[in-house]
């Protein structure tokens, strides 16, 4: 097979992570002639940068982060692409104890029900409003993020304006459940194993998730610069192969119990397995007496269902316009559709066609 | 001598900030605060009110501090360092050095660019420091390997040292290894074999 070519990749040490991570460590990437190097990091805003200046040729991303990059929103802003999708759910919102305790009260759906527990939520808000009592504080990883659009969606739908009634704040995934636990915190909106780590430690309470709110929607993307995916594109091709089989090891519950210790590893999450195993098997622990069957919670496939849509760019796009961080304009949204173009994902694999885009369903959209 | 730019350092790492500082002060600022603490920073900020913020790469909070450059009506809108494209190299040698920076918008570029380039050489000079006294570490750990090696060839083969080390020097050179690695394999081997 002759030589190897590198590839670097940064990543944060979350569960979707996995992809990248099965690719190096089971071999895809070998078999597909990379040398695939991983490189934890501690921010988003590091991965954005050390991507832009091209220590890192790809990179486990938020999946708005392109989109906000390209049409520069953020500093160091380059173009950049969304190529495939590394994992679809995944996220929670978790609420203190304490909250939890007020909007079960309320009625809240003790399985995760976004419409109910919404509802219950709103109720909530409007009490202490009625007590004067300081606005609930809700954490988010980035600004840029779809924790940040499922929260604001989610209070939205229920009545609550994420900008008046309570207040958002970001902080960093992992360190979530102790602001949580110290009382920085109300709630969050987080990728696992952040959620659990609190449930587990018996102060939060998941009160809905991103496969509730909205079914199979993208999570992490892998995240290119326009320049590397046009100055090498056999490697990004080789490197999507390598990472849609890893993706497909990753889904196969025969190696769910590898992939957690894989991933607790000193090298990537270095936490213990118990924290991991709950996404990553599908039995959630929502509160300390409730866990649900939930297969799907975070799903990892190849083939088909890693492919990006221009639909899901123009979702978040729309998140974007709808809360104050971008102008709509037209060669924006344009520019969003290539940036989520499933193009180079469809040659790289050799699928021949590709199914119609589909439309974008929420927990509360009216069926047409 | 004053230059008017106050300066917020964020490092953990409380020798790094030291280091940082002294440069700062010495290059004739005398407004310059180190925070270590992350809790509470909006506020602190609020307080302090910093015309240039210098974060390592390492600290985790970075988000959380652009978000609120992005929102905080408190703090005065600071921007990161390099809007300009013709900084790509001072963007490079930043991110190479693990710092970046967040400057008070309107602020100028030849004010702000000396206190960057000397955060940048100390972040450099600090690594350095860092790296050799890790290698002198891995020197010392070497020197040992390959005593105890030499050790073990004497014992078992009747060698006297310097056979042994040639020993280890031409099995090395033939497999194309490096001496350490042959003496590390020869000193988990002799360790199986129960000496």
């Amino acid at each position: 097979m002759g030589q190897l070519t590198p590839v670097f990749a940064g990543f944060i040490p979350l569960l979707d992570s996995a992809v990248l991570v099965a690719a190096k460590e089971i071999g895809f990437a070998e078999e597909e002639g990379i040398a695939l190097k991983l490189v934890r990091e501690t921010s988003w805003a590091n991965i954005r940068d050390r991507v832009a200046v091209g220590h890192f040729d790809v990179a486990h991303m938020l999946a708005p982060m392109p989109i906000a990059a390209s049409l520069n929103l953020t500093s160091l802003a380059v173009p950049m692409l969304a190529p495939m999708i590394l994992g679809l759910g995944g996220n929670a919102i978790t609420v203190s104890t304490a909250l939890w305790q007020v909007m079960s009260e309320l009625g809240a759906d003790r399985n995760g029900d976004p419409a109910s527990t919404g509802k219950a939520l709103a109720k909530a808000v409007a009490r202490r409003g009625e007590n004067a009592g300081t606005p609930l504080r809700f954490g988010v990883v980035h600004p840029f993020s779809g924790h940040a659009y499922e929260l604001r969606y989610w209070l939205a739908a229920a009545g609550i304006d994420p900008d008046k009634d309570v207040e958002i704040t970001v902080l960093p995934p992992q360190l979530m459940a102790d602001a949580l636990a110290a009382g920085q915190l109300d709630g969050y909106c987080v990728g696992e194993p952040w959620n659990t780590a609190a449930v587990v430690a018996g102060t939060g309470r998941i009160v809905t998730y991103k496969q509730a709110i909205w079914p199979d929607s993208p999570e992490k993307v892998l995240g290119v610069t326009r320049k590397w995916a046009h100055s090498s594109p056999e490697t990004l091709a080789a490197l999507m192969r390598a990472m849609s089989c890893a993706a497909d090891w990753c889904a196969d519950p025969a190696n769910s119990e590898q992939l957690t210790s894989l991933l607790a590893g000193p090298d990537y999450l270095a936490c213990v397995p118990d924290l991991c195993r709950p996404a990553l098997s599908g039995n959630v622990r929502f509160g300390a007496t409730t866990s649900v069957a939930r297969p799907d919670f975070l799903k990892f496939s190849g083939g088909l269902a890693a492919a990006p849509s221009p639909a899901h760019g123009k979702w978040f796009y729309d998140q974007m316009v709808r809360w104050g961080q971008a102008d709509y304009s037209a060669e924006g949204e344009a520019d969003v559709r290539t940036i989520f173009s499933p193009a180079l994902y469809r040659d790289a694999l050799q699928i021949e066609v590709l199914p119609p885009e589909k439309s974008i369903r929420l927990f509360d959209s009216v069926p047409a | 001598m004053s230059s008017g730019i106050s300066i917020l350092v964020i490092d953990d790492n409380k020798i790094r900030a030291s280091i940082i500082e002294e440069g700062l002060r010495d290059a004739g600022h005398d407004e310059v605060l180190l925070v270590h603490n992350m809790d509470g920073l909006v506020r602190q900020i609020s307080e302090i009110n910093p015309d240039v913020i210098v974060i390592d790469l390492e600290n985790p909070n970075r988000d959380q501090l652009e978000h609120m450059f992005q929102v905080s009506r408190a703090v005065r809108r600071p921007v990161a360092m390099f809007v300009d494209k013709a900084d790509s190299q001072s963007i490079e040698a930043a991110v190479d050095a693990g710092v970046s920076a967040y400057v008070v918008d309107g602020l100028k570029r030849e004010r702000v660019k000396p206190i960057l380039d000397m955060a940048v050489s100390r972040f450099n000079a600090f690594s350095k420091l860092s790296k050799e006294l890790e290698d002198a570490r891995t020197e010392l750990a070497d020197r040992k390997t390959i005593d105890r090696a030499k050790g073990i060839l004497m014992k078992s083969k009747g060698l006297s040292e310097q056979a042994a080390y040639d020993l280890l020097r031409r099995t090395a050179m033939n497999q194309s290894r490096k001496i350490i690695d042959v003496a590390q394999s020869l000193v988990i081997a002799s360790g199986l074999l129960g000496d």
